[in-house]
């Protein structure tokens, strides 16, 4: 139990998926300007991380690797994320409407989400048995959905600020993101 | 010939891929620490954008509309798998460098982007030029940004020194926050480039 409390500190914080491994920035800097759909984001990319890594261990420990066809880790994983995607918004269009509104444009968006394909990467190049591959995921969706949360309620300040002309935008953002990752980075130390 | 060049120069300048679109921001940030790796993986980028372009303009009108994002990501992953296999036999030490950013090229926004917004309506070798102008842009945005953060973090440029011996590398810039402190400022800075000489303009 430990053990796992440890690993989910390292990916929410000290490894932080967004701050420290840069991955995911594309909805990052796209979606963090107002909170509402912040929140949408994070609900999508958690929901989607956690089953998309489930599923790329199982077809790569139980088709590629029996089958010696480890070099097509990329596409077969793209593929089983892009379909995965998909499966996702019908079945959820179907049985939770509500829930499908919520996500709503974000769904689609995450095929191409760098985060969810990178957890899958990572997981089998860490060597992550079964159950720590999904709380991995779990985990780092969670450190994407905090620092994506608290950049949202930055640029929202930041809105009614007075920001000088040439830094309006993109670049504050991109400043403030690298101020709360050295806070993060505090966080070396507690976990591995 | 002019609009060949007219494709490939736009990815030089007025649409370069990070800056501008802020598109394919992730590698920007994670393999700038080096401009070695910088270098390495704006080749395989170059290698990728060109070879799905030409792919998919070849192909275009045999791509079925509906799902023809699955089968760009498709002809994208293979592109990029090439690359890693050949990085794994000729380029071990880039290879073991760059890590897990040779396969995340696939998620790359650029390279599906360019492929939704340009291969798909145009002809071969307009897609070519296309493709290895803002290919050659974001390799050349990576390097500038790696050639900062290299010499301010730790004096050296591609591995040789270029500041005198007694320079204390500061180590926040090669650190991911400073990644992003640095992407930031050098945004504000093309921002203020960019409304000077718009300015001057009006002013003729």
């Amino acid at each position: 139990m430990g053990d796992y409390l440890l690993m989910m500190i390292s990916a929410i914080f000290a490894n932080n998926i967004l701050l420290i491994r840069f991955l995911g920035l594309c909805p990052y800097v796209g979606v963090s300007s107002n909170v509402n759909s912040s929140v949408g984001m994070s609900g999508a990319a958690l929901f989607v991380n956690v089953l998309a890594s489930t599923f790329t261990w199982l077809v790569y420990n139980y088709l590629l690797v029996p089958f010696q066809l480890e070099y097509l880790r990329t596409v077969a994983f793209i593929l089983v994320i892009a379909s995965l995607v998909q499966l996702v918004e019908i079945v959820l269009q179907k049985t939770a409407p509500a829930l499908y509104r919520a996500l709503g444009i974000y769904l689609p968006l995450i095929t191409t989400n760098c985060m969810i394909f990178g957890t899958a990467v990572l997981n089998i190049n860490q060597d992550n048995a079964f159950f720590d591959a999904v709380i991995y995921a779990f985990a780092t969706a969670i450190g994407f959905s905090l620092a994506l949360l608290i950049l949202a309620g930055l640029r929202e300040r930041f809105a009614i600020g007075k920001v000088p002309n040439m830094m309006n935008g993109f670049p504050i953002a991109l400043i403030s993101a690298g101020l709360m990752g050295l806070c993060f980075q505090g966080f070396i130390g507690l976990g591995q | 010939m002019s609009t060949i060049w007219q494709e490939f120069s736009k990815g030089l300048w007025k649409e370069v891929p990070p800056f501008r679109f802020v598109l394919g921001l992730c590698p920007t940030l994670a393999v700038t620490g080096k401009v070695s790796s910088a270098l390495g993986l704006g080749c395989g980028v170059i290698f990728v954008l060109m070879v799905s372009n030409t792919l998919i303009s070849i192909f275009k009108q045999y791509i079925p509309g509906k799902i023809r994002v699955p089968v760009f990501i498709v002809i994208i992953a293979s592109a990029v798998t090439i690359v890693e296999l050949m990085m794994e036999a000729y380029f071990y030490t880039l290879y073991e460098v760059l890590g897990i950013w040779i396969p995340l090229i696939v998620v790359n926004c650029l390279i599906l982007g360019r492929a939704e917004a340009f291969a798909r309506k145009n002809p071969v070798r307009l897609a070519v030029a296309d493709g290895a102008g803002m290919g050659l842009g974001f390799t050349i945005s990576l390097v500038v940004l790696a050639t900062f953060r290299e010499v301010i973090g730790s004096g050296t440029w591609f591995g040789l020194s270029v500041l005198p011996p007694s320079y204390i590398g500061f180590d926040l810039v090669q650190n991911p926050p400073g990644a992003f402190i640095c992407l930031g400022l050098l945004l504000a800075l093309i921002n203020l480039i960019s409304a000077k000489t718009e300015s001057k303009r009006q002013e003729c």
